[in-house]
């Protein structure tokens, strides 16, 4: 999938022959003022797969995604400490404009603009000083035909983007993220707020993703981690501190984990 | 099964009684207010409007205003009003954006500045128009003229702008500033693409009251835009509004009681017409921006 980009949109910590960056955290952890969202955690989510986080709400689960771009600056008291690298690059060091554009998010909720579909889409690209008319035309052709939205919508551009179902409000959130050209996404529960059709749509989605862009979610829906994810990180509440428990693949967490309570949860008899 | 279907009857009865007294209070209540206003406003219609024509309109006061028109005061009053919003909107909505989308980075500065705009709010008019008078006549050497007199009201509304503005920029779904920092978006692009035009109906409350109160103001600009009747050749000409050509023929002139009633019903006409021009301009700009369902 080879999109004409113009030059302004070379990123920084890409590698050579366009694999997507791997994530690596060290000793990585958040606090809201004196209360500690999780504990420091050291894991390394390769470039390319699908990576899911899991565990019980309020385990820091969101929280760590939001360290991954710097999305929890918004939150003032949020004081992060560790390190977060894109292959070898430090995200502390990139500006945030590049660095967004990098890491997309897909959130629980989705969040389309109150604008047209058509601009939901062009406004961010805009943004970043796209302007050739036609270069903006055929990305959003191409990003609403790689979501499935494309014959859904091609005849609508111009209507409200809030008068789209769910379902397809998630994907043009989805489709807003890889008009940016990301190569990692974060995804916070992306399936939890839509209807099943739309969340299975959605999930395959997601697997299609698989290969181009290094994928973490969060999910709550441990079926939909063991059918997409390579590997599984499971958090748990400790001393009402968040943890990051068990990493491994998505076999060993789901048939073989180590810790009981990994076993406990998996198994359905804890969270 | 809903609750009350399963209280004891003597509760039911007792619980009936007490709400349709409630109802009938609020009920009693808010028809009393109206009927306040309604009797207000049904006065000055019936007073005022049968002796507003084209020729109290269109001349010059004459005989202290007791024949004659109010052209000029009406000319006045526009260019006050237009000096105060032009000032005082852009100061605003500066402010409010301030509080609402900085505040969590500088919380000193946003809690000293509201602490200000809450005091400043407080202030009776006429401590502004001294204040004004003795800033923007004396100091700055404006003299009494419609300039001063605009000035000193954009001081006196800007608290109630910002505050109103700032509930409106408040009130904006998070989820637009959220999805915006996800993208790699500048602020100021989301704030006037998204922000401003979905916190517009709380732009426009603002804007609405802040013209409301500049419009009905009388002791602030006694001491700054002064009260000469004639037509105001430049803003550094002293005007006479019309709020304050009501408080001049009701309390100086005698028999001034008639044109005074028309020039409050032209005062409450105006006010009419410009609320419903800002409404619709606002309808309008926030449409061409955004689609909200």
């Amino acid at each position: 999938m080879t999109f004409p980009f113009p030059s302004v949109l070379q990123q920084p910590a890409s590698t050579e022959h366009g694999t997507p960056p791997a994530v690596r955290v060290e000793q990585l952890s958040l606090r809201y003022g004196k209360k500690v969202a999780f504990a420091p955690v050291d894991a390394h989510f390769p470039g390319g797969q699908i990576s899911a986080l899991i565990g019980p709400s309020g385990c820091g689960k969101t929280s760590f995604l939001s360290c991954l771009n710097r999305l929890h600056e918004l939150i003032p008291p949020a004081r992060v400490s560790g390190q977060v690298y894109l292959n070898h690059c430090d995200i502390a060091t990139l500006p945030l404009t590049p660095l967004r554009r990098q890491v997309g998010m897909l959130f629980q909720k989705p969040n389309p603009f109150p604008l047209s579909i058509y601009r939901n889409l062009a406004f961010p690209l805009k943004e970043h000083g796209i302007r050739d008319r036609t270069h903006i035309n055929t990305i959003i052709e191409t990003t609403l035909q790689e979501v499935g939205l494309w014959s859904e919508v091609k005849d609508r551009l111009k209507a409200p983007a809030l008068s789209l179902s769910g379902g397809q409000q998630q994907r043009l959130c989805l489709a807003r993220a890889l008009a940016l050209k990301p190569q990692v996404l974060l995804m916070d529960e992306p399936c939890s707020a839509l209807d099943p059709l739309s969340s299975e749509i959605v999930e395959d989605l997601i697997v299609r993703l698989k290969g181009t862009y290094t994928v973490l979610i969060v999910t709550h829906n441990l079926g939909q981690a063991s059918r997409i994810a390579d590997q599984v990180a499971f958090f748990w509440v400790q001393h009402e501190v968040g943890q990051l428990i068990e990493f491994g693949s998505t076999q060993d967490i789901f048939s073989n984990p180590q810790n009981p309570l990994t076993l406990a949860y998996v198994r359905g008899r804890r969270g | 099964m809903a609750p009350w279907i399963s209280l004891l009857p003597a509760q039911r009865h007792r619980f009936s009684a007490k709400e349709s007294l409630a109802t009938a209070v609020v009920w009693g209540v808010a028809l009393g207010i109206t009927a306040i206003f309604a009797a207000l406003l049904g006065d000055v219609v019936w007073q005022g409007g049968r002796q507003v024509n084209w020729v109290f309109l269109t001349q010059a006061p004459q005989r202290a205003g007791l024949e004659g028109g109010i052209a000029p005061i009406v000319v006045s009053t526009g260019l006050v009003l237009m000096v105060c919003m032009g000032v005082s909107l852009p100061l605003g909505l500066g402010t409010a954006v301030f509080l609402s989308e900085l505040s969590r980075q500088h919380p000193f500065w946003s809690r000293t500045i509201r602490l200000s705009l809450d005091i400043l709010a407080g202030v009776p008019s006429v401590v502004f128009g001294l204040f004004g008078n003795a800033f923007f006549c004396k100091g700055l050497g404006l003299g009494f003229s419609i300039l001063s007199g605009g000035l000193t009201l954009a001081c006196m509304v800007l608290p109630i702008l910002i505050r109103s503005i700032q509930v409106g920029l408040s009130g904006v779904p998070p989820e637009y500033r959220q999805a915006s920092a996800a993208l790699g978006l500048s602020r100021l692009g989301a704030l006037g693409t998204l922000i401003v035009p979905a916190a517009m109906p709380g732009i426009v409350v603002g804007i609405l009251l802040g013209i409301g109160r500049a419009i009905a103001e009388t002791a602030a600009l006694i001491f700054t835009s002064g009260y000469v009747d004639r037509m105001p050749a430049s803003l550094l000409d002293s005007g006479r509004v019309l709020s304050i050509h009501i408080f001049d023929l009701a309390m100086n002139v005698p028999g001034g009681e008639a044109p005074a009633y028309a020039t409050a019903f032209v005062l409450v006409a105006l006010l009419v017409i410009i609320n419903s021009l800002v409404s619709g301009w606002a309808k309008r700009f926030q449409q061409s921006k955004i689609q909200v369902l």
